[in-house]
Formats: C-alpha cells, sequence, structure tokens
C-alpha cells in the first residue's frame, strides 16, 4: 500500500520576524466565474484567456449611477473608450445609458460605427486632427477644447461651415494632489482659462457652453473632486457674469479607483480605496453648496476604471517552476506583461481554480516572454504548484484589452460570460494572418529555398 | 553529503543543524528523502524509489525531488 503524496518542502524555521498586520496569505480560490467552471472555460477557449462578466459590468455602472443620481437631479455618464473599447463592452454600457467619450478620430469612428450618434459623444484629447474635428462637428458631438490652437481650427470650421459651434473647455488646476496634471487643457490659477474663454467669446465664431476636467488617473483623494468642482462652479460663474453666457455641464472626468492594489501601497484595497460613494457625495455636495438655487447644470463623468476593471479577469496557466538561485520559487506562465499592461502598476489577486495542498511561500510569478521584464507579479503567497495548475488574475478589466501589444506571442481570445450563464467570445485568439496582414515583401526579397 | 550527516531529524520532520544552529521543518516527502539520502543513496536512485512508496509518477517524482536539492543547496544542508 503506498502512502499518499505531497510535494516534498523544506522550510527554515523562523523566529521574531512575524509582522504586525499577521499573515497576509489567505488562500484565494475562484472555481467558476459567474457559474462557469475555469476548466469550462479554459477547454473551450484556451489559455490564456480573458473573461468579462457582463453582470458585474452592469451592477458596477448600475451602483455608481445611483451613487450619483440620488444626490443630484441632472448626472450623466460617458463611457471612456481608452479604458475598454471591445464593440461587446461599449455595447453593454451604452444600452445601460451611457454615452461615448473619445479621444481619438479611431475612437471616434468605433463609437460610429457601433451605432452612437455623433450628438452622443465627447471628443477629448489633445490631438484632434482638422478633418476629425470637422466631422465630429458636423455630427453634434461635443467637444472639449485642449489647447489654442484648437480654438482657431474650430473657429475656422465654424466659419467654413457658416455655423456658430458650441464647445467646452478642458481645464487643469490645483486640487491639493500631486502630480497636478498640467498638460491638457487650460490653467486655471494662472489665468490661461480666463483667457481662453475670453478669447473664444471675442472670437464669436464659437459658443462655451460646457467645462471639462479630468484631475489624474486612481486617485485616491475625494477631496480632490471637492475641490475641482467647487473651483469649476466659481469659474462657471465668473464666465456667466462676465459674458452672458450659460454654462450648460461640468464635466469632472474621471479618474476614480478601482478595487485594485497600486504596487507600494501595503493595505489591502478593501482599506485603502475609499468607496464610491465618498467620491460621489465630495462632487454632489459641494455642487448643492456652491450652485445657486435652481441651477442645475448637466453633470458628466467619464469614470472608466472604477466601472469596468472589476469585471475582468485572465484565467492564466503554469508552464514551468523553477527555484531563483536565491532560494524564491518562480513560476512560468503563459500571460506576460504584453497582454497584462497593468502588472506594472497593480498588484494583482491571484486566484487558483482549485485548493492546492502544502505551505505557501513568496513566489514570483514570469510570463513567457523572453524578456527580463516580463514579471507578472511578485511576493504571492502560493503553496507548491504543480504544472499545469489555473491561476485566475484580477481586476485587469480597464487598459489590459487596449493597452495589450502583440508582441512574441498572440493576443488571447476574450470572453463574456452573460447574465444568463451563456459564454461568448468578443474577440478572437490572435492568428498569424492578423500580423502579417499588413506587411508587404518585395519581390526581391522573397527567399528562394529549395 | 557529510553535512547531512550532521543533522539531528526528528520522526516529526523537525531538523536540527548543530553547527549553524538553524532549525528546519520538513513534511513527510521530504523527511523519507533526507534518510535516504543520508543513506548515501544518489538523487537517481532516490527518483527511482519514490513512485514504489509514495501515490506519484515518475516525472513529478524526478521533477519534485530536484527541487527539494536546490531548496537542501539553498539552506546550504547539502
Amino acid at each position: 500500500m503506498k502512502e499518499p503524496y505531497e510535494k516534498p518542502l523544506i522550510k527554515k524555521v523562523q523566529v521574531g520576524l512575524s509582522n504586525k498586520f499577521g499573515s497576509v496569505y489567505g488562500r484565494h480560490l475562484r472555481p467558476e466565474i459567474d457559474g462557469v467552471p475555469i476548466s469550462d472555460l479554459v477547454s473551450r477557449f484556451g489559455s490564456p484567456l480573458f473573461v468579462f462578466s457582463e453582470r458585474r459590468l452592469r451592477e458596477k455602472y448600475r451602483q455608481i449611477y445611483q451613487m450619483f443620481s440620488t444626490r443630484y437631479p441632472n448626472v450623466h455618464f460617458s463611457w471612456s473608450y481608452k479604458t475598454n473599447y471591445l464593440d461587446a463592452i461599449c455595447a453593454i454600457l451604452h444600452q445601460e445609458g451611457e454615452t461615448a467619450e473619445v479621444v481619438s478620430e479611431f475612437e471616434y469612428e468605433k463609437a460610429r460605427r457601433l451605432g452612437v450618434p455623433g450628438s452622443e459623444i465627447i471628443f477629448n484629447g489633445p490631438y484632434k486632427p482638422i478633418s476629425a474635428l470637422k466631422r465630429a462637428v458636423q455630427e453634434g458631438a461635443l467637444i472639449n477644447i485642449d489647447h489654442f490652437d484648437e480654438i482657431y481650427d474650430l473657429e475656422d470650421i465654424a466659419e467654413e461651415l457658416g455655423n456658430s459651434i458650441k464647445v467646452g473647455i478642458r481645464l487643469n488646476m490645483d486640487t491639493g494632489i500631486s502630480p497636478q496634471w498640467t498638460r491638457f487643457g487650460f490653467n486655471l490659477e494662472s489665468g490661461q482659462a480666463l483667457d481662453a474663454a475670453k478669447r473664444i467669446v471675442s472670437g464669436g465664431k464659437l459658443i462655451l457652453s460646457g467645462l471639462h476636467c479630468h484631475l489624474g488617473t486612481f486617485l485616491l483623494e475625494p477631496r480632490a473632486y471637492a475641490k475641482a468642482i467647487e473651483k469649476m462652479v466659481d469659474f462657471a460663474y465668473e464666465l456667466e457674469d462676465n459674458f452672458g453666457l450659460k454654462i450648460e455641464y461640468l464635466d469632472i472626468g474621471g479618474g476614480f479607483p478601482s478595487r485594485n492594489r497600486l504596487k507600494g501601497i501595503y493595505l489591502s484595497p478593501e482599506i485603502a480605496v475609499p468607496p464610491m460613494e465618498d467620491f460621489a457625495e465630495a462632487i454632489c455636495d459641494t455642487l448643492l453648496s456652491k450652485l445657486k438655487p435652481n441651477d442645475f447644470p448637466k453633470l458628466i463623468l467619464e469614470t472608466g476604471r472604477a466601472i469596468v476593471d472589476e469585471a475582468g479577469f485572465l484565467i492564466t496557466t503554469v508552464h514551468a517552476s523553477k527555484r531563483l538561485p536565491d532560494g524564491t520559487r518562480s513560476y512560468v506562465v503563459d500571460a506576460g506583461v504584453n497582454i497584462l499592461f497593468t502588472a506594472f502598476w497593480y498588484n494583482f489577486k491571484v486566484e487558483l481554480e482549485e485548493d492546492i495542498p502544502g505551505p505557501a511561500e513568496p513566489c514570483i510569478i514570469y510570463g513567457p516572454l523572453c524578456m527580463n521584464i516580463d514579471v507578472v507579479a511578485e511576493n504571492v503567497q502560493l503553496p507548491p504548484l504543480p504544472r499545469g495548475t489555473r491561476l485566475i488574475f484580477s481586476p485587469v478589466g480597464a487598459y489590459n484589452v487596449t493597452q495589450w501589444m502583440q508582441f512574441i506571442r498572440y493576443r488571447p481570445a476574450v470572453v463574456l460570460v452573460g447574465e444568463d450563464g451563456q459564454v461568448d467570445v468578443i474577440r478572437e485568439a490572435e492568428t498569424l494572418d492578423d500580423v502579417i496582414n499588413r506587411e508587404r515583401l518585395p519581390e526581391r526579397l522573397v527567399l528562394k529555398m529549395s | 553529503m557529510e553535512k547531512l550527516k550532521r543533522l539531528a531529524i526528528n520522526e516529526e520532520g523537525f531538523i536540527f543543524d548543530p553547527v549553524s544552529g538553524n532549525s528546519f521543518t520538513t513534511n513527510r516527502v521530504g523527511l523519507w528523502i533526507l534518510q535516504k539520502l543520508k543513506e548515501g543513496k544518489t538523487p537517481e536512485e532516490i527518483i527511482s524509489e519514490l513512485p514504489g512508496y509514495f501515490e506519484v509518477d515518475a516525472e513529478t517524482a524526478e521533477r519534485d525531488v530536484t527541487d527539494f536539492l536546490e531548496q537542501l543547496r539553498h539552506y546550504k544542508l547539502i
């Protein structure tokens, strides 16, 4: 009778090194995503595999929308395309009532192709080519101006079309946080924003009707948003009083955090990341206390990450394990930083498909790229993992499927688990044809090999 | 394997190195491998014997024994 097997391990007994937070290891298991077993997903669609949950996405949107709409009567959400512009993801959020917030002609075309009318697109960003700007104007998009040159461009277009154009301007300002994003829009404190408004008014071709700002990314300080709203409302009334304008909307942008763990922050996101209610309260309370009675300009939010990040998972498979010279255990998995761009700034939650016996030890998880930078996760407490073990990384719904790149390996499939448990491919895995379709080999370089 | 012979190893898998003063813990399979090493068995012999004692296939045995020896080397026990 043979004895049951467990992977042989030896561990040095350490005394006096316990940390005051206690052990950070709890076994994290994720045998399924919204009722669909991980093993089914992998056997049908392969590994690695991005999986999005429609239920989580819709629920998160509705939660956040409710937080704002119950506190302020005129709230509007616009989906930040750059955060995730997969058609299926955008379509879900458009169904929920979001318009499209785009920052390039490519994103604009993608939104239009999906069926979003121009009048339901917000066009932001520092680079709007004339042709794209003209199309956006003709189709009634809302344009937030980034710099003086864009004012001149829009005036030219207004003249050419013989119409005046409603526009907003993007502001940047000091809200007490660092780094302060000053490269976008017009600075408020220096008087640049007022100069821009004066210029727009004196030109007589554009109608200034909105103010936009976007403070930064993954901001953990609700008071920064309160400060921004305070400054925007003051500035809006200054413009209305001096130039007889009506500021119809205040667009606070995005930058809200998800429940992800930023590198360098030890505490878990449940503790370190303020709940979204805190942001809603800071923004809406400030609005209601600063606005004149019966004045409720439209509040626009362009939140991307906070809505989609937690709806996304990445299933990976352990391909190999290796002990490093310093004794650290490392694993090679089949997904690298080329498809998991946010690995550079987050420590993801790493979950096992099933419980694996054995003591946990701190491990490094490497991707499959033959590149030294391909580190997907560090210092993850994991039991000894057999080859073929599935690891599930989350939250990965924001930015990865837009910032990923085809590099060394093909990009994997992306699937969506529907609310009734059905699974649809929303982006097929790449093949060689996807990579070489745009390449041209001059005839004289064609290899003649027998 | 001289270093191994000086180690005090009890039946529960607690190991004491009287020279360095370090203590270690190991599991049942680890303990079995250590005993075989003390008996003077080579890694190849241990790999081939392991599936006869435990519910494990030859390939996993080879991979895990190799990794265990690396751990011992890291702790300067062999």
